[in-house]
Order: structure tokens, then C-alpha cells, then sequence
């Protein structure tokens, strides 16, 4: 089965051409009928590869057809199945058909040419992201990391007629874009330094390198650039918010399955690169833990249901960098999957209520939706406990391995991280309880309006919820019970050589426990408050004093305008008016002017006056006699 | 100094002169006359060369008939020195500052002509006698004659042509 | 006489006759102008026509050297006289249609 790789993505693929071509022609329900099921044949194709994958250890190569060949330099286009892209292939096909079932009917309001549109584009986006997942070598890797790149701009800016959704659509891209310049630069210190692109060679000739080699380093932290862009990391990390532009499931596809765990599976797939470069690993720690606490800092104060889930996953993706820079790789995968379901639950489930408030999207609007919607409640509520890290949830598990894990590294990584997962427990339990709890704050009309959503959107809702609560099962840690951690047992092939050169810091069990328990009684400590707090008094007004600079991000937008939007427009200003508008143009208009001017003057001669012809011949035999007498 | 330095400094005055008169004179029953005069002297000029022929040849045709065909023209059209308008000052400037470099440009080059500073004209000698003109006009020249004759019978019938009153 | 002298002249003849073309706008006074051009160049003829007599009259003063020149000389007055005859006919007529000889009224060549 695993020969038939080439199926998972082509199927999106065709999927995303007979919607792009046919969506003149084709029904909504046709269109959404194909963009979903497309993803699911691609689903039951990968499910099928990962079961072949879980007793065999042996990567597949798939080659499918000679790509680059020239100077040396060989780039065949085929594809690697190993147990990580396996496991990634489940989780793109399987959160991204949820989705698409989802979207069916959250843009059922759509008109059919866009409603196709619309799932053209949500194909074309798992198949870039499969290409991404699935390449053997960092090209095709690449060519997935500008597809989505370029989808999550087509989908952000879905509703391009507002200017805004436009805008923000644009920042995602150029801030991608910066960051793909140093993944690109990384593949070119790669070529230059092992002359090849393949994982397999790259890896094996660097594993015989030395330990923080200068040219590993760079070309670890180029690649790191690319990965703060496209997974939202400091300082490219405010596009992910902006994002929030694009239809609520879209923020779900980009946040859980595609795109933002696309720096994680780089760095994952790459891990013997960092490994060997341990300032690298310590930088990408250092900006993952501060991504982590900044952006939960920034979402305590948001009152967007969609921005506090933005920030979140801003943050969440700040744990896994913190994972893989302290080396715990396993378990920033672990996180990658288990975020995967209970983010995409909760996108989902905030779509659900966006949904029934007549796209209200203000949690100070809300309150008191327990009882209207209970499905997207309990799933929501779910999500919730999951993502704040309470056992036997699944976010417990992945949250808690990555302290762990920079507990041994370093404690005061592990203490902050805690602070970090302090804040997330308030801010979603803050979430939670001012959208469920408390009385209704919105209008009469959207309160008799109110209403639970079809099976469609209910349905992804259940099984991510079920996933959602079940999946830390995946990886008990030993502490509970020996050998119980099933995905590092499935994953070890994939980090040995990293884990073989890796010093491993041990956490005593008793340590362990005492942590472990400290940090839930805190957890559960920030609930209560929360809960408590916001149901019975939920934020109405504006943030002031420091909750206003949070509310406001900070002001890193405004940074950001101030010192390098600004100078740059200043710069191009300047260029428009100097060189350009005098300069260049001033050249080219004054080509044209300077010889109509001329051949005004010049007209003047033609006087028709017999006299005046003489006197220009006598110049003339004049000047030639000069010319051939005196020279 | 001979008699024949004497008359070609006579002569070479008397035609710059009266060509400076010709072209300056208002009136161009005058500039008519100056030019007749120019004509004789250069003609004088033939004959110091000993070029008896040209030298009656350019009186008889220049001096007699040509001239007296533009004295005519100009009597029958009544011309007098108010009717001619005045040209524009600054070209007529450069008119002659333009005719003045070109004077100065052949002088320039004339003094570049090393060969031919200190040769000396043949003042006497029977080139130009009537005799001599004569037998090769009749003889080598016969064709080109008769061909001139042509010429102006031809010239003759332009000259009614376009004098023709009406079509 | 050297023949210097001779070719200053023709060329002070010649640029007074192009000064009156170029000052002139009578068309009889210019027509004038241009036969002086035609006398000066004449002399200058014939004054080279005895310059290469001269360079061979000391060997056989009963050579034929120059005779050429002065045949060429005569044919240009045969011209000139069927060129006068011809151009008078032309500023005759020009004066019946615009009743004037002034050359800038004949600025025809602009269109």
C-alpha cells in the first residue's frame, strides 16, 4: 500500500480541478460532495499506509519521476513514508475531512460559483500540505511549503471584496514570504554543503559531522526563519491572528491540520540537523517559550472568540518549538496531533456559534449559550479542559511531555512554560465562560434566533471531541506505567539518531510527581477563578491600564508599521517621486518632448522662403569645405 | 612696376568695386550698369591674358546682349528702388557673414597650396587667339557647337513658352 | 602675374556674387548675382588656361596647352546666354502672376 502513495494527494488534487474548472457548472452540493470526499478517499489511502507502517519500521522511498537533473545536482520527485509522515498523512486527511464536512454546511450561504470555489481551494490546500508532508527531499518539501502558503492567502482573503479580509490576506503572504526567503537560503547552504536535497543523504552525511558545526548552525537557524513564518513563531507570528479574516473552518484547516505544523514537521524531519547544532536548538527553545507567553498574554485580553484561539494557537505552537529545542521531539509531535484535534474542535465549535449568532463574533455579545447549543457546549467545553491540560485529557499528555522534557533541559524553561500554561487554562476557561455562562448580552433577535447546528457541523464536533479526550492515551508517560507511551515506541525510528548523540537529563519519578502535581492544582486553581469570575461578571467595557496594552497586542502591529512598514513606504515614496516620477519617466517623457521640441524648432526652417535655402546650402558647402580643407 | 601690373591692379579694383556697387546699389537699373562694368573689366583682364577672343566674346554677349536683355526686363516691369522690399535685417546679416567666411575659407585654403604660390601666368603667347580658339572649336569641338545651337533654339522655344501671355 | 592673384580675385568676385544672393530679394538683382559667380569662375578658367601655357612655353611656345580651358570657357557663356534667356522668361512671368520680383513671396516650396 504504501507503492500507492501518490494516491493521497492526488486525489485533493483532482478534487481541487474539477472544482476550480467546474465551478460555473457544478451544484453546491455536487462541489461539496467532491471536495469532501476526495479528502476522504485520501483519508482511507493514508489510514491504510498507516497501518502498514505501525509493524514495519522501514522508511519507503516512492520514486515518480526524474525532477532536477543538472550539474550534479539530482532532485528525483518522489516521496517518503516513514512513521512521521505517516502519522502527519492521518492527521492532515483525517482533521481536513472533518473540516471539509464541516464547511458543507457553515458556507452553505455561498453562492455555488464561490461555494466551489471555496472547496477548490480548501484541496488545494491538503494537497500542498501532503506534498509538504510527503516529499522526499527538502524541494518538494518546498514546493508543499509554498502551496499552502499560497492557499492560506487564497482562503483568507476567500471574501476578497472586503478590503480588510484583503489586507490581511496580503500580510499573511508577505510575512510568509519573508520567512520562506531563509528556508529557501537554508536549501541552498544544504546544496552547497551536501550536495543533495534528499533526506536521506543530507542526514547521513551530516550525522558524521561534528556537533555545533558553524555551517549547521546557519543552516538550521535559515531554516528556523522559515519555520517562524509559516508556524507563527517571533517575530513573524502576527500574520496567524490577521488570519482570522478567512470563513471560521479555514482557520480551523489552518491552525489544527495545515500549514502552522508545517515548521514543526520541518524541524521534526530535520532533527539530526538540530540536533548537531545545539545554538540553534537553544534559539529555537528561546523564541518558542517566548511566542508561548506572549501570545498568551496577549489572549487573555482579546474579546474575538476567534482571536483568543488565534493567540492560543500561537502559543500551543510555541510549546512544540519549546519540544523541539529542548529535544523532545517525540513529544512536540505528540502535541502536534493532540492541538490538531482539540484546536480544531474548538475553531469548529467557535464556527458553530459564530454560526447561530448571525456571525457575531464579540464574547461580550454573548454569554448563556449552554442551554441553546448543547452539543457545541459539551464539545467546546471538551476542547477546553483538553487544551488547559487537565488528565486525563489528551493536552495533558502532550503539554506536560514538553515540560518535562524542558525540565531536564533546563527547570527555569519548565517554570515559565507553567506560567505559560497558566494563562492558557485562564484565558480559554475565560472563553468558555463568557460564551456559555452568565445571561445572554446580545440582541433579542439573535436570541430567538439561536439554534443548534445541523449534523454536518455537529458531527466533526463529536468525533474531534472524542479524539480530542481520548488521544493522550497515545503516549502515557512511563511514570504512570512502564512502556505505556505507544507513539514514542512508534516514532523512535524516525529521532534514533538524534536520540543516540542526545545527552538525556533523567527527571527523577518523584521529581516528576511533585511537578506534575503543581502544576494541576495550579491549573485548576485558574479554572475555578476564571470560571467563576467571568460567569458571574462577565467584561463588557474596553480594557484599560495593562489590559489595554495587552488587548492591543502589545502595540507589535504598531512596531512593526512604525519601523519597517513605514521607512520602507517612506523609501518607496521617495523612489516614486525622485526616481521614478523624475528620474526614469523624466527620461523617458523627455525623450519624447525634447525631440518634439526639436522638430518644432527644426520646422522652422522648412520657411519656404528661397532665400533662406541658399543661405543653409552656403553653410553647408561652407562646413564641408571646413571639414575637408582643415581636417 | 610695368604697364601690365598697373592695368591688373586697375582692372582687379575696378571689378571689385563695381561688383560691391552692383550688389549695394537700391536700384536695379544701376546694379545693371555696375554689373556691365564688371563685365568690361574682367574682359579687360582677358586681354592682358592675351584672350582676345573671350575677352569680345564676353562683351559682345555678356556685356551687349545679356545685359541689355535684363535692362529691358527690368524697364518693362517698371522696377525703381521703392518697390523692392526690404529683407530681413539679421539674415541679411547673415547672408554676408556667411559669403564673408566663405571668402575666408577659400583664402585659408588657397595659402595651403604651396604649389602653386609662385607660378606665374603666361601673359603673352597665342592661347586665346582667334585663330587658335577657331580651328579646335571647328575641329575637335565641332559635335558640343552644334549641340549648343541646339541648345539654345531649344532655349529659345522655352523662353517664348513660358513668356506667352495667358495658357 | 602670379596666379594668386588672379584666384583672390575670382574668389572675391564669386563670395560678392553669393553675398547678393544671400542679401538680395529682388530676383533679377540675384539672377544678376549669379552670372557675376559665372564671370568670376571665367576668370579663374582662363587664368589656369595661361598658367599651363606658361608651364609649357619655355619647351615650345607653339604648344596647343590651355586651348581646352578656354573652348570650356566659351561653352559656359553659350549656357549662361540660353539660361538667361530662359530665367528672364521665368521672372517675367512670375511678375504677371504676383506682380512683384520679390523671392519671399514665393514661398511655395513650404507646402
Amino acid at each position: 500500500m504504501s507503492k500507492m502513495v501518490y494516491l493521497v494527494p492526488l486525489f485533493p488534487l483532482i478534487g481541487f480541478l474539477i472544482n476550480g474548472l467546474g465551478r460555473k457548472q457544478l451544484s453546491k452540493s455536487l462541489s461539496g460532495m467532491i471536495g469532501s470526499g476526495m479528502v476522504l478517499a485520501s483519508f482511507i489511502v493514508s489510514a491504510l499506509i498507516f497501518k502498514e507502517t505501525v509493524p514495519e519500521s522501514g522508511p519507503v522511498t516512492v520514486r515518480l519521476f526524474e525532477f532536477i537533473n543538472v550539474a550534479g545536482l539530482n532532485i528525483p520527485f518522489e516521496f517518503l513514508v516513514d512513521r512521521l509522515s505517516a502519522l502527519f498523512l492521518m492527521i492532515i486527511t483525517g482533521v481536513g475531512f472533518l473540516i471539509h464536512l464541516y464547511s458543507t454546511s457553515y458556507m452553505h450561504e455561498e453562492e455555488p460559483q464561490h461555494f466551489a470555489r471555496y472547496f477548490s481551494y480548501l484541496n488545494l490546500f491538503v494537497f500542498s500540505m501532503l506534498l509538504l508532508v510527503l516529499g522526499a527531499n527538502y524541494l518538494i518539501m518546498f514546493i508543499g511549503w509554498e502551496g499552502v502558503g499560497l492557499c492560506s492567502y487564497l482562503l483568507i482573503g476567500y471574501w476578497f471584496k472586503n478590503k480588510e479580509y484583503g489586507n490581511a490576506a496580503r500580510k499573511a503572504f508577505v510575512m510568509n514570504r519573508i520567512g520562506d526567503l531563509g528556508f529557501l537560503l537554508g536549501l541552498f547552504f544544504i546544496i552547497q554543503q551536501f550536495g543533495s536535497l534528499t533526506y536521506s543523504e543530507v542526514f547521513g552525511r551530516a550525522a558524521i559531522m561534528n556537533s555545533g558545526a558553524t555551517i549547521l548552525t546557519i543552516i538550521t537557524l535559515l531554516l528556523f526563519v522559515g519555520a517562524t513564518g509559516k508556524s507563527a513563531q517571533i517575530p513573524l507570528y502576527t500574520w496567524l491572528p490577521d488570519a482570522m479574516a478567512g470563513p471560521t473552518p479555514v482557520s480551523a484547516l489552518i491552525h489544527a491540520a495545515t500549514m502552522v505544523t508545517a515548521g514543526i514537521y520541518m524541524i521534526a524531519r530535520s532533527n539530526i540537523l538540530y540536533t548537531l547544532a545545539p545554538i540553534s536548538q537553544t534559539v529555537v527553545a528561546v523564541i518558542g517559550l517566548a511566542t508561548a507567553i506572549l501570545a498568551a498574554t496577549i489572549a487573555i485580553k482579546q474579546n474575538d472568540i476567534k482571536k483568543v484561539l488565534a493567540y492560543s494557537t500561537v502559543s500551543q505552537l510555541g510549546y512544540m518549538f519549546l519540544g523541539l529545542g529542548v529535544g523532545a521531539y517525540t513529544g512536540a509531535v505528540f502535541h502536534v496531533m493532540t492541538h490538531a484535534f482539540f484546536k480544531a474542535l474548538l475553531f469548529l465549535g467557535a464556527g458553530s456559534v459564530i454560526h447561530a449568532m448571525h456571525h457575531e463574533q464579540d464574547i461580550r455579545k454573548m454569554g448563556g449559550l449552554a442551554k441553546k447549543l448543547p452539543i457545541t457546549h459539551i464539545t467546546f467545553l471538551i476542547g477546553c479542559i483538553a487544551i488547559a491540560g487537565i488528565p486525563p485529557f489528551s493536552g495533558f499528555f502532550s503539554k506536560d511531555e514538553i515540560l518535562i522534557g524542558a525540565y531536564a533541559h533546563n527547570p527555569v524553561l519548565y517554570w515559565i512554560g507553567l506560567g505559560g500554561a497558566l494563562m492558557t487554562a485562564f484565558y480559554m476557561f475565560r472563553l468558555y465562560a463568557m460564551t456559555f455562562r452568565g445571561s445572554f448580552r446580545g440582541t433579542h433577535e439573535q436570541e430567538h434566533h439561536l439554534h443548534e447546528s445541523p449534523w454536518q457541523m455537529t458531527l466533526p464536533l463529536i468525533v474531534l471531541a472524542f479524539l480530542a479526550a481520548v488521544a493522550g492515551f497515545m503516549g502515557i508517560p512511563e511514570l504512570f506505567a512502564p512502556d505505556a507511551h505507544k507513539l514514542e515506541h512508534y516514532l523512535e525510528p524516525v529521532f534514533a539518531a538524534s536520540y543516540k548523540i542526545q545527552e538525556t537529563h533523567h527527571v527523577e519519578h518523584s521529581t516528576e510527581w511533585i511537578l506534575l502535581a503543581v502544576s494541576i492544582t495550579l491549573i485548576l486553581i485558574a479554572i475555578i477563578y476564571a470560571w467563576n469570575r467571568y460567569s458571574k461578571k462577565p467584561e463588557t467595557g474596553d480594557a484599560t491600564g495593562f489590559g489595554k496594552i495587552l488587548a492591543n497586542k502589545w502595540y507589535v502591529d504598531e512596531f512593526y508599521e512604525a519601523i519597517i512598514s513605514k521607512p520602507l513606504n517612506a523609501i518607496a515614496a521617495f523612489g516614486n517621486k525622485f526616481i521614478e516620477k523624475s528620474g526614469i519617466d523624466g527620461i523617458v517623457n523627455g525623450t519624447g518632448k525634447s525631440i518634439q521640441w526639436g522638430s518644432r524648432q527644426l520646422r522652422l526652417l522648412q520657411s519656404g522662403q528661397v532665400g533662406a535655402y541658399v543661405l543653409w546650402m552656403v553653410l553647408g558647402i561652407l562646413l564641408f569645405f571646413v571639414l575637408i580643407i582643415f581636417i | 612696376m610695368s604697364v601690365t601690373v598697373i592695368l591688373f591692379w586697375l582692372l582687379s579694383v575696378l571689378a571689385l568695386g563695381a561688383a560691391l556697387m552692383m550688389v549695394t546699389s537700391k536700384n536695379p537699373v544701376y546694379s545693371v550698369l555696375w554689373l556691365i562694368v564688371v563685365f568690361f573689366a574682367i574682359s579687360g583682364h582677358y586681354i592682358l591674358m592675351n584672350a582676345q577672343f573671350l575677352a569680345i566674346v564676353n562683351i559682345i554677349v555678356y556685356a551687349g546682349a545679356i545685359m541689355v536683355l535684363f535692362l529691358f526686363v527690368i524697364m518693362l516691369m517698371n522696377l525703381n528702388a521703392e518697390t523692392e522690399p526690404q529683407k530681413n535685417k539679421w539674415l541679411k546679416l547673415a547672408g554676408a557673414v556667411a559669403g564673408g567666411c566663405l571668402l575666408l575659407v577659400f583664402v585659408a585654403a588657397l595659402r595651403q597650396t604651396e604649389l602653386l604660390k609662385l607660378q606665374e601666368v603666361n601673359m603673352s603667347g597665342p592661347t586665346g587667339l582667334i585663330r587658335r580658339l577657331g580651328m579646335v572649336l571647328f575641329t575637335d569641338y565641332v559635335l558640343p557647337f552644334e549641340i549648343a545651337s541646339v541648345l539654345f533654339l531649344s532655349a529659345m522655344v522655352g523662353a517664348v513658352v513660358i513668356g506667352k501671355k495667358g495658357d | 602675374m602670379p596666379i594668386n592673384y588672379y584666384i583672390i580675385l575670382a574668389i572675391a568676385l564669386f563670395s560678392i556674387g553669393v553675398m547678393g544672393v544671400l542679401t538680395r530679394r529682388n530676383a533679377i538683382i540675384i539672377f544678376m548675382c549669379v552670372e557675376l559667380m559665372l564671370n568670376a569662375v571665367n576668370l579663374l578658367m582662363v587664368a589656369f588656361s595661361k598658367l599651363h601655357y606658361g608651364a609649357v612655353a619655355t619647351f615650345n611656345p607653339y604648344a596647343s596647352t590651355g586651348t581646352d580651358a578656354q573652348v570650356f570657357v566659351f561653352f559656359i557663356m553659350v549656357v549662361a546666354a540660353a539660361e538667361v534667356s530662359v530665367g528672364l522668361a521665368i521672372i517675367v512671368m512670375m511678375y504677371r502672376n504676383i506682380h512683384s520680383v520679390d523671392v519671399n513671396f514665393l514661398n511655395r516650396l513650404k507646402h
